[in-house]
C-alpha cells in the first residue's frame, strides 16, 4: 500500500472509558476508522451516540481521566504512544480541528492574525512576519472580504460565519493532511452553512485533505461526504459509501433516521414515521444490539449478541443480525 | 380560517370562527438607542422588530421562519407580553390585549410559550407534577384539582405519571423534559402556543416524536400554534401557512406549500436553495447567496435584503417595498410582485 491508495487515518476497535459516578461508561465501543487523503467521512449520529468522542480520540484531546484503548494511526505514526512533546508537533500540524463554536476555539484578547501568526511560528520557527503573510493568504483562501483588515479583528468583531471561516484558516494554517471537524455548521443559519460546506469541498479538492466531519443532519452529510459511518451508542452500526447508505440503508436505525425526516413529501396532516424510545443510557446498556428494545424489527437473537458488522455490498457494512442472516441464507 | 380546522372549546370563541385568534398591526420594538448617560446618543438602534403585521387564524399553525437576527423571537415575546412593544397593537379574538375586556392577566393564561432550553425552562428545584399543576395552583384550583389535572395532561403528553410525576428536572432526558413543558403549557387550557424553536435542540429521532405530540394535541384540545423555528423542514411540516421574516420585517406570508412551491421574494427563494439537496448526484454547486446577514443596527435602506439580492436595481435601495398581493393570501415584500413599482425587470419581461 503506498501513495493515495494507503489510509491516513487508521482506527481498529477504538474505546473510550470515562469515569462516571456509577464506575466507568463506555462512550465509544469499537470503531473502525479508515481514510484515505482526499476523501471525506461523515460520522452521523445523535447526541451521546460517541461521533464527537471518537474524533477527540484521534487528537487525544480527553482528560487524561478517560481510557483510549485500540490502535490510532494517523500519517503512520502511534497517536496513542505519544508523548506529550509528540503530541504537541501532532496537533495543528498533522491534524487539526475545527468546533461547533468558532466563538471559544479563539482566545478573545488577542488579534485573529495574531493567533494564526503564533501557531505557524510555534509550527514551523518562522518569524512573525512570515507567519502574518500566511495568515494573509489562508484568509484570501477562505474568500473572507477585504483580509487585510480583518486579520487586525478581534474575534468579537466579527460575524458567525466569518469567524468560522477564520476558524478554518486558523486550523489550515500549517498546512494539516487531516482534518476533524466537530459540527462546524451547526450553529450557523441556513444561507451561511451551505456556503461554508461548499469551501470545504473545494479546500479539500485544492489541498487533498482527508476530512473526518461529525454531524446530526443527514442533509449535511450527504452534502459534504464521499462516505457516511451511521454511529449509535458507541458503535457504527452501517458505513458506505454516501449514495449507498442514503438509498439502500439497510440498518433499522439509519432506516427510521431517513423516514423521520419532514421533508415535503407527506401529505398535510400526515405523522411522521417516528423512531420510539430514546436513546440508551450508556451506564447501562442494553443487552446485545443496543437500538434493538427501539427497534420494529426486533427478534430474540437481537438482545442476546452485539452484532458483527456484515458486508451487504461492496463497502457498505452493517451491524445487525437481520442483515446477517439474509446474507447467510 | 383553514377548511376542516378542529373545533374550538364551546364558550371560549368571542369573536366567532371568522376573527382571527390573533392580529397583530404594525409591531415594533427597538432595543437600545435611548440617549446615554448626560444626554448623549448611544452606538445604535436594534431595530428588532420594525412594523410588523399579521394574523392567525382559530385552528391555524402560523410557522414563523428567518434567520439569526430576523426578529422572530423578538416577535414572540412581543406578542406573549414578556417585553413591552414600542408600537404596535395586539388583537386577541378581536379584543385589544390589556384593555378593559382583556386584561393582561386573563390574556396570559390563554397564551402559552415553549422556549428551545427544555432544561433552563423548568424550575430544577420542583418535581415533574409540581412543576405542571403549579399553574393551575397559582390561578386558584385546589391542591388535588391541580395535582389531578397534572397527572392527566403527563398522561396526555406520552409521560406515565405513575414513573415521571415524582421525577426532577435533571432526571430526565431532553425529549421527555420538552414534554413536561408543553403540559404545563396546557395547564391553562390556553387557546394559543406559541413554540419557539421548541424541537431545536432534540435529537432528529426525538424530533419526529415531539412533532407527532404537537399534532395530536392540537386536534384534541382545539389549539392555535405560533411555530417558530429555522428548520425549513420541521415548518412545511407542521405548519397551515408561513411567514419569512427578515431583518426585522414581513419578507413574504402565506400558505405554506405556496411559499414552498412558488416563492415571491428572492430572500425566501435563496433560504429555500440553502437547504441540502438530500441527493448524492446533484449536490449544491453554487451558494445561493454570499455573506452573512447584517446586522439589525443600521438595517440597508429601502428594501433591506437589496445587497444581498441577486434582482437588485437602484429602486430597491431607494424605496421600501410594501406586502404586495401576489395571489389570495400570499405576500411579499418585493418591487417584483407590484406591477406598478417601475421595477426594471418588469419592464424586460
Amino acid at each position: 500500500m503506498t501513495g493515495r491508495d494507503a489510509a491516513i487515518v487508521e482506527a481498529k476497535d477504538l474505546t473510550v472509558d470515562f469515569r462516571g459516578p456509577k464506575g466507568m461508561i463506555r462512550a465509544v465501543s469499537g470503531v473502525d476508522l479508515s481514510l484515505k487523503p482526499g476523501e471525506t467521512l461523515a460520522l452521523l449520529g445523535e447526541s451521546g451516540s460517541g461521533k464527537s468522542v471518537s474524533l477527540r480520540a484521534l487528537m487525544r484531546l480527553h482528560p487524561s481521566s478517560a481510557k483510549i484503548g485500540g490502535t490510532v494511526r494517523v500519517d503512520r505514526q502511534d497517536v496513542l504512544a505519544m508523548s506529550s512533546r509528540s503530541l504537541s508537533a501532532y496537533r495543528g500540524k498533522t491534524v487539526s480541528m475545527i468546533f461547533q463554536d468558532p466563538g471559544l476555539a479563539f482566545d478573545p484578547v488577542y488579534r485573529i492574525g495574531d493567533q494564526i501568526a503564533e501557531a505557524v511560528m510555534r509550527h514551523e520557527g518562522v518569524s512573525r512576519a512570515e507567519g502574518r503573510r500566511r495568515g494573509l493568504e489562508l484568509f484570501e483562501r477562505v474568500r473572507i472580504p477585504s483580509p487585510e483588515r480583518r486579520l487586525d479583528n478581534y474575534p468579537h468583531e466579527m460575524s458567525g460565519g466569518m469567524r468560522q471561516r477564520a476558524m478554518i484558516a486558523l486550523a489550515l494554517a500549517c498546512r494539516p493532511k487531516v482534518l476533524l471537524a466537530d459540527e462546524p455548521t451547526t450553529a450557523l443559519d441556513a444561507t451561511v452553512q451551505i456556503q461554508v460546506l461548499l469551501l470545504l469541498r473545494e479546500l479539500q479538492r485544492e489541498l487533498g485533505l482527508a476530512i473526518i466531519f461529525v454531524t446530526h443532519d443527514i442533509g449535511v452529510a450527504v452534502e459534504i461526504a464521499d462516505r457516511i459511518a451511521v454511529m449509535y451508542a458507541g458503535r457504527i452500526v452501517e458505513t458506505g459509501p454516501c449514495a449507498e447508505v442514503i438509498r439502500n440503508a439497510t440498518h433499522p436505525y439509519t432506516r427510521g433516521l431517513l423516514s423521520s425526516r419532514s421533508d415535503g413529501t407527506l401529505a398535510k396532516g400526515e405523522r411522521l414515521k417516528a423512531i420510539p424510545g430514546s436513546p440508551p443510557d450508556l451506564a447501562a446498556p442494553p443487552p446485545g444490539c443496543a437500538f434493538g428494545p427501539r427497534c420494529e424489527s426486533f427478534v430474540p437473537d437481537c438482545a442476546k449478541v452485539v452484532p458483527e458488522s456484515v458486508s451487504v455490498r461492496a463497502g457498505h457494512d452493517v451491524r445487525c443480525v437481520r442483515a446477517a442472516f439474509r446474507q447467510a441464507s | 380560517m383553514i377548511i376542516g380546522a378542529p373545533p374550538e372549546m364551546p364558550g371560549r370563541d368571542r369573536g366567532g370562527p371568522g376573527t382571527p385568534l390573533l392580529q397583530v398591526r404594525g409591531l415594533a420594538k427597538h432595543f437600545g438607542g435611548s440617549s446615554g448617560l448626560f444626554g448623549r446618543a448611544k452606538a445604535g438602534v436594534v431595530r428588532a422588530v420594525d412594523g410588523v403585521d399579521f394574523s392567525v387564524g382559530k385552528g391555524e399553525t402560523l410557522g414563523i421562519v428567518g434567520e439569526s437576527g430576523c426578529g422572530k423571537s423578538t416577535t414572540a415575546r412581543l406578542v406573549m407580553q414578556i417585553i413591552e412593544p414600542d408600537a404596535g397593537e395586539i388583537l386577541f379574538d378581536g379584543e385589544a390585549v390589556g384593555s378593559r375586556a382583556l386584561g393582561l392577566r386573563d390574556f396570559r393564561r390563554q397564551v402559552q410559550m415553549v422556549f428551545q432550553d427544555s432544561y433552563a425552562s423548568l424550575n430544577p428545584r420542583l418535581t415533574v407534577e409540581d412543576t405542571v399543576a403549579f399553574g393551575p395552583r397559582v390561578h386558584g384550583a385546589s391542591p388535588s384539582a391541580a395535582l389531578a389535572k397534572a397527572h392527566d395532561l403527563l398522561h396526555r403528553v406520552g409521560l406515565e405519571p405513575r414513573r415521571f410525576a415524582g421525577r426532577y428536572p435533571h432526571e430526565i432526558s431532553g425529549g421527555q423534559r420538552q414534554r413536561v413543558n408543553i403540559a404545563r403549557a396546557l395547564s391553562l387550557d390556553p387557546r394559543l402556543i406559541i413554540l419557539d424553536e421548541a424541537v431545536s435542540a432534540l435529537d432528529k429521532s426525538v424530533e419526529a416524536q415531539v412533532l407527532n405530540l404537537l399534532l395530536d394535541l392540537k386536534r384534541d384540545f382545539g389549539l392555535t400554534y405560533m411555530f417558530i423555528t429555522h428548520d425549513l423542514n420541521v415548518v412545511r411540516f407542521m405548519s397551515d401557512r408561513i411567514m419569512v421574516m427578515y431583518l426585522g420585517k414581513v419578507a413574504e406570508v402565506g400558505e405554506a406549500e405556496a411559499i414552498f412551491e412558488a416563492p415571491g421574494h428572492p430572500y425566501t427563494s435563496a433560504l429555500l436553495a440553502s437547504m441540502p439537496s438530500m441527493d448524492p448526484d446533484h449536490r449544491t454547486q453554487e451558494a445561493p447567496l454570499s455573506g452573512d446577514p447584517p446586522n439589525p443596527i443600521n438595517p440597508p435602506s429601502g428594501c433591506r435584503f437589496h445587497p444581498r439580492c441577486k434582482l437588485v436595481s437602484t429602486l430597491c435601495s431607494q424605496a421600501e417595498p410594501a406586502l404586495n398581493v401576489m395571489a389570495g393570501d400570499h405576500l411579499a415584500a418585493c418591487h417584483l410582485v407590484d406591477p406598478q413599482s417601475g421595477h426594471p425587470r418588469l419592464a424586460a419581461a
